[in-house]
């Protein structure tokens, strides 16, 4: 069974279709990537896949469940890591993964040693009452994983999830998604416009532009389809053919930017 | 759902029953929007300035007109408990511009994601907002105290004071998230904010009574809930207050308005995070 699996999905937002006919199918315990310009539709391929937006047309399985009719089936199977900063500032970094446990249904006996874990996985254990507003964007980044994860979800949504990061925190957020992903096998998708993050670290990748998906492939693959020496980049602008001028509204831009801002 | 079937999913720890799941998911909410209060507990403090110049400054100077119908009581007991809705209020109001900063910062997202019933978190909010209220309380009768109102100390009567403002600022903290949910940002929603308190405290007999209203007035006061509010806290905080709409009603029309605003609320947020 994938753990993902969408048939000709559409979303349209007025005159713009923002999704246009999307088909993919990722496999358990891969790391998937959708990468493309800001304004490609990874957000809201996302949205509709965690159940935040319903598809204009066409349908969607997240470990198993179909995302319209059994939403609530594939929220217990999911983690999602929005593009915006989730954890809450005013909170400790302890409280929000209490909330976290306790919203998704950890059972109650099994809550403390889960959140004691996860603060040790992601190095927060001394940091466990500190609010979170005193945190770095590393560290609220790799909070939000913990979060996200606390119930070991089979399917693990992450938007973006290290925009705005200097390279040491980068990194860091990539061990601790691998250090999940083992630990519970989970697959895992991520969005980015990063493309040398996508190729080190993604199994396979979909090509997303103006709502499509233009090829899905390895890393590997994709690059080797366009000359032995290209990038990942290389190939990007080869099957999309993006220039600066397409792609990404003021909007997104600026919702871009304030995250980063707030990560910085 | 095509040829595509699940074959055996992945394995989930088994859900205690329904029932237990929702009243522990609106105890999350509320539990983590109450620490929040503890870290910051200035909030408090600041919101005590208005109920005491209402009462201070406007009361003083209306009770001696001894113009106003009031039943039988002096002027500053009738508008106490008047006061202490109207504080309730003016604060639940504008509740919403919290679902609206939640959004902006992606936590609605997360709450939206999980698997706890919408209506659920929108309880769990409702409550805490709730909880907070319970500060204006405390200012409204200190100062009554400082100013010879004759409040009632019995149990029952605090008890039922503390249960009616737990109501209202739920329900209007709910009226507040479903106007943030159609108005959806921060410009529009303080705009609506600021339209809507003073009509709502007007058109309510917080500060007069139901009887010195033109007809078309009273007709809006009757159906504005602050009136049974008011009613409510009046008969059980004052001395020798007496209830128009009768006791059983006040609190029948907080729990539907709350019923009704908590729903509107779970079937609005998914818009906020589209």
């Amino acid at each position: 069974m994938p753990a993902i699996r969408t048939q000709g999905l559409v979303r349209r937002f007025g005159m713009l279709t923002a999704v246009d006919g999307v088909s993919i199918e990722v496999r358990q315990g891969e790391i998937f990537g959708l990468i493309g310009p800001n304004g490609a539709g990874k957000s809201t391929v996302i949205k509709i896949l965690t159940t935040l937006l319903p598809p204009t047309s066409g349908q969607a399985w997240v470990a198993g469940f179909d995302v319209v009719t059994q939403a609530p089936l594939v929220r217990r199977r999911i983690g999602y890591v929005p593009q915006l900063l989730s954890a809450d500032g005013t909170l400790t970094a302890y409280e929000n993964l209490l909330l976290s446990a306790q919203l998704y249904h950890v059972p109650p006996r099994e809550r403390e040693r889960r959140i004691r874990d996860a603060l040790g996985t992601i190095g927060l254990s001394d940091a466990a009452k500190t609010p979170v507003s005193h945190f770095s964007g590393g560290m609220v980044r790799s909070l939000e994983i913990a979060e996200s994860t606390l119930h070991e979800p089979a399917v693990l949504f992450a938007d973006e999830p290290t925009v705005g990061l200097d390279p040491v925190a980068h990194q860091a957020v990539w061990e601790h998604i691998r250090e999940l992903q083992q630990r519970f096998g989970m697959m895992i998708l991520v969005t980015t416009h990063d493309m040398e993050e996508a190729d080190r670290q993604c199994d396979r990748v979909a090509v997303m532009h103006h709502g499509r998906v233009v090829i899905v492939g390895s890393p590997a693959s994709l690059k080797a389809h366009v000359s032995p020496t290209a990038s990942l980049n290389d190939a990007f602008l080869h099957f999309t053919g993006a220039t600066l001028k397409q792609g990404g509204s003021y909007r997104e831009l600026l919702r871009t930017r304030r995250t980063a801002h707030r990560l910085s | 759902m095509s040829s595509y079937a699940p074959a055996v999913p992945p394995t989930v720890s088994p859900e205690p029953p329904a029932a237990l799941t929702y009243v522990r998911d609106v105890a999350a909410v509320a539990g983590a929007e109450i620490r929040k209060l503890r870290h910051d507990p200035l909030e408090l403090l600041t919101r005590a300035v208005q109920p005491i110049l209402w009462l201070v400054v406007f009361g003083q100077v209306m009770a001696r007109l001894r113009g106003v119908p009031t039943g039988g009581l002096p002027y500053l007991d009738f508008m106490a408990p008047g006061i202490l809705a109207q504080s309730v209020l003016f604060i639940a109001i504008f509740y919403g511009i919290a679902t609206i900063w939640d959004r902006d910062l992606g936590i609605l997202q997360k709450l939206l994601v999980s698997p706890a019933a919408r209506s659920a978190l929108a309880l769990g909010k409702a409550l805490s907002s709730g909880v907070r209220a319970l500060s204006q309380v405390v200012i409204v009768y200190l100062v009554a105290v400082l100013m010879h109102i004759h409040v009632h100390f019995q149990l029952a009567n605090i008890a039922g004071v503390l249960a009616l403002v737990v109501m209202g600022s739920a329900l209007f903290s709910m009226f507040s998230v479903v106007i943030a949910c159609i108005v959806r940002t921060r410009e529009r929603f303080m705009g609506i904010g600021q339209i809507l308190t003073m009509p709502l405290f007007f058109a309510s007999n917080a500060i007069y009574p139901l009887s010195l209203m033109p007809a078309w007035l009273r007709a809006l006061a009757a159906i504005n809930p602050l009136s049974y509010q008011v009613d409510g806290l009046r008969t059980l905080m004052v001395v020798g207050g007496t209830s128009a709409f009768g006791l059983g009603m006040d609190f029948a029309v907080s729990l539907v308005g709350i019923a009704v605003f908590v729903a509107l609320a779970a079937k609005l947020y998914p818009r906020m995070a589209a």
